[in-house]
């Protein structure tokens, strides 16, 4: 299922399909987080920003980036 | 041992040894092992841009900020940048538990075609997390020599001098060597033809004048370099087995709403009783009372006083400061000469609640040493007052940086302040405000862009009351009653969120998104939290200081000259008229230029009504900042900025005062 990463549910995997095209997107790109990876969304806190999950990384993302970035859901 | 903070030009025979690794991978304390000295280890990315640099044997070592990668996105990578291009060896600190995020910028160095020598930092927690990381293995694929390492215990150190020795240029990645190829003969310092590959606006701009044409491939060379990174460390770590841990727990329960929020109101609460009741109340009253004014603040006045005309006005107050009598002691010759005078003057003193008001004759005198003394007045307020309230305050944000916490809140915050334009980051200059407004507009510099920065200033400067002045505002609202809380703070409140929308909607671009790397949280490193404390408050007193002495000269000129009076005149009819206060009102308002207590404190002495005490409190809350914070805002937002934010503040409190109090009364 395709979606938004804001729309991503507390505890779900899923594969980053496209970043937004900005300077943002090579810094998510050097924490890792780039088109074809698997991530997990570790938390979502109120007002919708994003604690993604990689490995033993975690990244905070706010709602206005994380509604830029298309993912697809795994399981 | 020499240090010096600016200066990257150093002799030509010494080689620049750079340290360089992402936020919070303990360079700086490897740095200082070096150095023989401490300079900064933080978990909040980007709290400094000064770069600190100092001799190890025959090498110039410099520490760099914390980055995740060389480029042009912040200040901290442009500064960093900069010492890199013209480092002749890099010791690339890694945070071992976070490989797979700090490789990025390990591989990136080598590309850049400099000798590297890796430090494996952090293994400790390696051993902890029952990580497994083979460094051989990590030293045959990036080509240069590894390092293990637990900066905190001191362990592995003693190999520093042979990673300096040992670091060779790595193995370059093919894919980028083919790119890098295409611009070589144009430019040939490897490492600013990367930059110019990789799209670096500021290495693009130096050689713009070659015209290069420019194929746009960062975004190839991130991802592939990403994707080493990925085969690098299939190869050299071994699966973990997480959860279960502690303080991952807690860095959850930080993050999540129903635990977190607490945890919030947990934590301000251990801030206040820290700050707001020991420090800003008990201690600073004992500092600036008994010390500062009782001990020091009279002597020298005292000393000056010996051979001057003075009059020394001697008020007698009951033990809840109200005034009892007024007395005054005139010392025609100066002190010395009047023995009698000044005998009658200790006896009258002598073991009672007293305030003394030294005037001298001598204008010059009474500028350096009188009631708004150069010297005096500003030397009570900055080490007596300042002082103990602004370390309290560092050393309350360095335990939660150092706790990993800091970032948590941040992401916590973040969606409230992506609705006043900023984003989650700015939480920390606006809590720094609350302690003293100077402070928190000089760490605005942490914000991403000038938009931020400006509007975050405009938020200072307008509505967060500072400490000393919050002191006041408290004592007089609680006295005046529920109702007049209630009207004062949806006040504050509204004015908070109309300003921000304004801001928000009239300068011109975008706010930066929250991208932010969350640490794992621990225990703060006690003797780490004092020091990075010592460093902040002697660099923010280093800082204040001459704006302080300044602002006070200014004040202290419009005084003697009499414009002080002049100006109090002028502003008599906007206090009287729009605000409907008592016309001493006005002089209450200046001195809150002075200093911001002091215009609160002002209303003391006046019989106000209950929403007089309102409106003349929002007034002086959205009112001008003090002449220090206006001073600092003028240096880092520009002399147009910072003039209209201070009109703007003119402007603001008076009109919303005005309306306010034809509301009310």
């Amino acid at each position: 299922m395709k979606t938004t990463l804001d729309k991503v549910e507390k505890g779900k995997k899923f594969i980053i399909e496209q970043l937004p095209n900005d300077d943002y997107k090579l810094q998510l790109i050097r924490f890792g987080i780039a088109e074809g990876e698997r991530a997990s969304c570790l938390d979502k806190i109120l007002g919708g920003t994003i604690i993604l999950k990689k490995n033993r990384l975690e990244i905070a993302l706010g709602s206005e980036l994380a509604k830029k970035i298309k993912v697809t859901m795994l399981n | 041992m020499h240090t010096t903070s600016q200066s990257i030009n150093s002799k030509i025979d010494f080689k620049k040894v750079v340290l360089v690794g992402n936020p919070n991978v303990g360079k700086s304390l490897i740095f200082n092992h070096l150095s023989g000295m401490y300079v900064e280890v933080s978990n909040f990315p980007g709290t400094t841009v000064s770069v600190t640099s100092a001799w190890y044997k025959n090498y110039n070592v410099f520490d760099t900020p914390g980055i995740y990668g060389v480029s042009s996105f912040n200040d901290e990578e442009k500064v960093a940048k900069e010492i890199i291009l013209q480092g002749d060896i890099i010791l690339c600190v890694v945070n071992a538990l976070n490989l797979e995020r700090d490789l990025f910028l390990t591989l990136q160095l080598i590309d850049m075609g400099k000798r590297v020598s890796v430090i494996l930092n952090m293994m400790d927690e390696v051993r902890k997390h029952k990580l497994i990381i083979n460094s051989k293995r990590l030293s045959e694929l990036l080509g240069v020599e590894v390092y293990e390492t637990s900066a905190l215990k001191g362990e592995g150190l003693e190999n520093l001098e042979e990673a300096i020795k040992k670091a060779r240029y790595g193995k370059e990645d093919k894919f980028i060597k083919e790119k890098l190829n295409l611009v070589k003969n144009e430019i040939t310092d490897q490492a600013e033809a990367l930059l110019f590959l990789e799209g670096d606006r500021e290495v693009q701009k130096k050689f713009s004048h070659l015209k290069i044409p420019i194929e746009d491939i960062r975004e190839e060379i991130y991802i592939h370099r990403r994707n080493r990174v990925k085969e690098i460390i299939d190869q050299v770590e071994s699966i973990d087995t997480p959860s279960g841990l502690f303080f991952s727990k807690l860095g959850r329960m930080a993050l999540n709403p129903w635990t977190g929020i607490p945890i919030l109101f947990l934590i301000l609460t251990l801030i206040y009783f820290l700050i707001g009741d020991l420090v800003a109340q008990r201690l600073v009253d004992f500092t600036e009372n008994t010390i500062g004014k009782g001990l020091i603040e009279y002597n020298i006045k005292k000393l000056v006083a010996l051979e001057i005309p003075t009059e020394i006005n001697v008020t007698l107050l009951d033990d809840e400061d109200n005034v009892i009598e007024n007395k005054s002691f005139v010392f025609e010759k100066g002190i010395s000469n009047d023995e009698k005078e000044f005998q009658e003057f200790k006896n009258f003193i002598k073991d009672k609640n007293t305030e003394l008001n030294f005037i001298f004759k001598n204008p010059i005198v009474e500028f350096f040493f009188g009631e708004f003394g150069v010297i005096t007045m500003t030397m009570t307020y900055l080490f007596f007052l300042l002082l103990p309230l602004v370390t309290a305050f560092y050393f309350a944000l360095a335990l939660l940086e150092d706790s990993g916490y800091l970032p948590r809140l941040a992401a916590l915050a973040d969606r409230s302040f992506t609705k006043l334009g900023l984003n989650g980051k700015a939480i920390i200059p606006i809590i720094l405000g609350f302690g003293c407004v100077t402070m928190a507009t000089i760490t605005t510099r942490m914000l991403g862009t000038e938009r931020e920065r400006t509007i975050a200033t405009t938020l200072l400067q307008f509505v967060i009351p500072c400490s000393a002045q919050l002191a006041v505002i408290t004592v007089l609202l609680s006295a005046a009653g529920p109702q007049a809380i209630l009207i004062y703070v949806s006040t504050i409140l509204t004015i908070l969120i109309l300003t921000s929308t304004i801001l928000d909607k009239i300068i011109p671009g975008q706010s930066s998104p929250l991208i932010l790397d969350l640490p794992l949280m621990s225990f703060p490193h006690l003797k780490n939290t004092i020091r990075k404390t010592y460093y902040r408050t002697f660099g923010f007193m280093k800082e204040a200081t001459p704006l302080f002495f300044l602002g006070t000269a200014i004040v202290g000129l419009l005084h003697t000259t009499g414009l002080l009076r002049i100006w109090i005149n002028l502003l008599e009819p906007l206090t009287t008229k729009v605000l409907q206060l008592p016309k001493e009102s006005a002089i209450a308002f200046i001195m809150g230029m002075v200093r911001r207590d002091f215009g609160a404190a002002g209303l003391f002495t006046m019989d106000l009504s209950t929403y007089q005490i309102v409106v003349a409190l929002v007034t002086i809350t959205l009112f001008v900042p003090c002449i220090a914070s206006f001073l600092v805002m003028i240096k880092e937002r520009g002399i147009k900025n910072g003039l209209i934010i201070w009109a703007g503040t003119w402007i603001f409190a008076f009109t919303i005062g005005g309306i306010l109090s034809h509301i009310l009364m």
